[in-house]
């Protein structure tokens, strides 16, 4: 096992490849840690040697950012760059699409520039470098990607996560609202922490009904907070039993028989 | 030669350019009360998004139908243009048809792409009148969409379709009187469209058909000028906007949001940080977020007078389509509305004077504020890399810091997110749960 907490990698006097930011989401919600445990195996398996930051990693300040709340969010920034500088960190991956934009596009400007990938990205990565093989049997289970809206319309990655579902020979299917006219699930800016405002209609009922309209066997997420709405979406149709929502770490491990 | 029609024309000219000048000059005026905005990026890759966005309209097919209709209008408009110039001439010189004996064959090649056109941009007209009030596509009949918005539509559409009627009975009576050689009408030119329209007007005598020539002449010249003096009002400012606007538009990823650099020197120095910068302490206190549309950006502005209100935006937001109150076409709309109420003044009294009204509250309340999920679905949307978010997010900013106005659970969010740093009041400690039998 090649994952240590960053003061035992400095403990060591060594460096790790990379440094694994888990995002508050992932590690403190009891499904979302499953995503952690998913991810990590796939790291050891590629034989990366990642570090995380345990206790010493706090929330990026995005729900605070997106809010309207920049002191909260400047307050937070400035202190975690001052961790991942303290360790001399120069890379980055992350389970969350939030993170993920934050550290990359926020930070650089409060003293902070790393190079930053989400985990689908570096799952990617490591894949075309013949890293992490992925099983050749054939699955042929439909499933269903949904786009983060800070992954993909945020900063344009679309098919990282698609191709590892394809390779992982799952049976891609594509939502009508997809790529970079997908639909939100309704938990971004804030949205997660607060009772949504009058309306019709929850916005991740909206998009639950339009994914399950496919059939899937799978929906798959690359975002703690999509997860946790889709998953309530799925629960509200009763096609918990049915269908799944996994993060695309977590199918992969599952593929590999990591978990 | 008769010199009347010449000086009539000529002050018509005069005064429509003198009016349409003003307007320009106090609309740029309205923008610059705008706060400064950064400018990341190269000129290089700011020229090739206007290219890509606004002059090959890249955007616009992802609704093809209305992509056609539009590119047929918005090469009709160029292609018209080119007799306008003639007009122009001719108007200021007491001519007819002066570019005939100049440029030869083109001559007819310009008047068949002119003819060709005004058969087209006809058509896509009509299409877009019926796809506006008979179709009655849903993103057309919004809440905002009630009053002057449909009307100034329709107005543009109706417009088109009178000055290309007033060209097709000028060219067509201009044939007649052509073929029957009355001076000054020289051969020139071929008309395939309204060519059609000969056998009709061939009963008519010489004076009748000069006073339609002339009469259509007057109409679409005094039409397109009285037209270019509504746009300053209304929604088509879009044909001279969109070129600055995604010009001036972020080449940073969309997800993208600036801090503010009044917090960080406040942060930094709450951590004791060193300060970078310029920032000796002395700078005026600025308002944090935007309350009115003065401490938006000026490119907040720009973004105002350049929406179309096609409504691409609101047709694909989330909050929206479930049913909450925010639109982010409202949203532009509404930042628009109320710049036409600073101009106004500053139109009747030389300058901008607080009015005690505001952006926030007196046009968009904090309800639609805090329905938006920040997707970015309205940005993506937009033909003309309008963004809605950006004024969401400063009216946000607005309320919060300075009002102190955020929804009860957000504040517990920032109450947990100050203690615990994370969202949830949970002890650091559990982050370290997930880690059981992976770390040693
Ligand atoms: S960013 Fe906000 S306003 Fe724009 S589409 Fe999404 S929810 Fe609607
Ligand atoms: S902001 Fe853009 S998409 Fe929305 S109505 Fe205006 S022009 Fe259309």
């Amino acid at each position: 096992m090649a994952g240590k907490l960053m003061n035992a990698w400095a403990a060591a006097g060594e460096k790790p490849d990379i440094l694994y930011w888990v995002g508050c989401a992932v590690a403190l919600d009891d499904r979302a840690q499953r995503i952690a445990r998913a991810f990590t195996k796939l790291l050891d398996a590629a034989g990366v040697r990642w570090g995380v930051l345990g206790t010493d990693e706090s929330c990026t300040g995005d729900p605070a950012k997106r809010a309207g709340n920049d002191f909260l969010f400047q307050l937070l920034a400035h202190q975690n760059i001052q961790t991942l500088n303290a360790y001399e960190v120069k890379e980055i991956v992350t389970t969350c699409p939030h993170c993920f934009n934050t550290l990359k596009n926020e930070y650089p400007q409060l003293g902070g520039t790393y190079i930053v990938w989400h985990h689908t990205q570096y799952l990617y990565k490591l894949v075309k470098e013949g890293k992490l093989r992925l099983p050749d049997t054939a699955n042929g289970e439909a499933v269903v990607f949904h786009d983060p809206c800070y992954l993909g319309r945020g900063n344009g990655e679309y098919e990282a996560p698609r191709v590892l579902l394809r390779k992982a020979q799952l049976h891609l299917q594509e939502a009508p609202r997809s790529r970079d006219f997908s639909l939100c699930c309704g938990a971004g800016g804030g949205q997660m922490f607060k009772e949504p405002e009058p309306g019709r209609k929850d916005i991740n009922i909206e998009r639950t009904e339009e994914l399950l309209a496919l059939a899937p066997k799978r929906i798959a997420v690359g975002c703690p907070f999509c997860m946790t709405m889709l998953t309530d979406g799925v629960k509200h149709a009763g096609q918990q039993k049915e269908v799944r929502v996994q993060d695309v770490a977590e199918i992969l491990a599952e593929r590999l028989g990591l978990v | 030669m008769n010199w009347i029609p010449q000086i009539a024309f000529i002050l018509v000219l005069g005064t429509a350019l003198a009016i349409f000048i003003y307007h320009v000059r106090l609309l740029r005026r309205t923008i610059l009360l705008g706060r400064e905005a950064p400018l990341p990026g190269t000129s290089a890759q700011r020229w090739r998004q206007m290219l890509e966005i606004a002059i090959l309209q890249g955007r616009m097919k992802d609704r093809p139908a209305a992509s056609i209709a539009h590119w047929v209008i918005y090469v009709g408009f160029l292609v018209i243009n080119i007799e306008v110039v003639e007009i122009l001439l001719d108007g200021l010189l007491g001519t007819h048809r002066i570019l005939a004996p100049y440029i030869g064959i083109l001559y007819n090649i310009m008047t068949t792409g002119v003819e060709i056109f005004l058969g087209l941009v006809f058509v896509a007209a009509v299409i877009f009148l019926w796809r506006r009030n008979i179709l009655k596509l849903p993103r057309f009949h919004t809440a905002e969409m009630r009053g002057w918005p449909p009307l100034d539509a329709n107005i543009i559409l109706w417009t088109e379709i009178a000055l290309v009627v007033a060209l097709f009975f000028m060219n067509a009576s201009d044939q007649v009187l052509q073929q029957r050689r009355v001076e000054p009408y020289i051969q020139a030119g071929t008309f395939p469209l309204s060519q059609w329209a000969v056998p009709l007007l061939s009963g008519l005598s010489d004076d009748a058909l000069i006073l339609i020539e002339r009469f259509s002449w007057w109409a679409h010249i005094i039409g397109i000028l009285a037209f270019l003096n509504y746009i300053p009002f209304s929604k088509h400012l879009h044909i001279f906007l969109s070129f600055p606007n995604t010009y001036y538009a972020p080449i940073t990823p969309p997800a993208q949001q600036d801090s503010l650099p009044q917090v960080t020197s406040v942060v930094r120095e709450t951590l004791g940080l060193p300060v970078s910068g310029q920032g000796d302490g002395t700078e005026a206190p600025s308002v944090l977020g935007a309350k009115d549309v003065t401490e938006l950006t000026w490119k907040n502005l720009l973004d105002a007078y350049t929406c179309t209100e096609c409504g691409r935006c609101t047709s694909v937001c989330p909050a929206h389509i479930t049913g909450k109150k925010l639109s982010p076409r409202k949203i532009m709309m509404d930042t628009r509305d109320r710049l036409e109420e600073i101009k106004r003044t500053i139109h009747q009294k030389g300058k901008w004077e607080p009015d005690g009204k505001s952006l926030l509250g007196d046009y968009i309340t904090p309800e639609e504020l805090w329905a938006c999920t920040t997707c970015g679905a309205c940005v993506r949307a937009c033909p003309v890399l309008i963004n809605p978010v950006s004024i969401i997010q400063q009216l946000r900013q607005y309320l919060v810091m300075e009002a102190s106005q955020a929804p009860e659970t957000i504040n517990v969010l920032f109450v947990n997110m100050e203690n615990n740093g994370s969202p949830w009041a949970l002890p650091s400690e559990k982050r370290l749960q997930w880690m059981e039998n992976i770390i040693t």
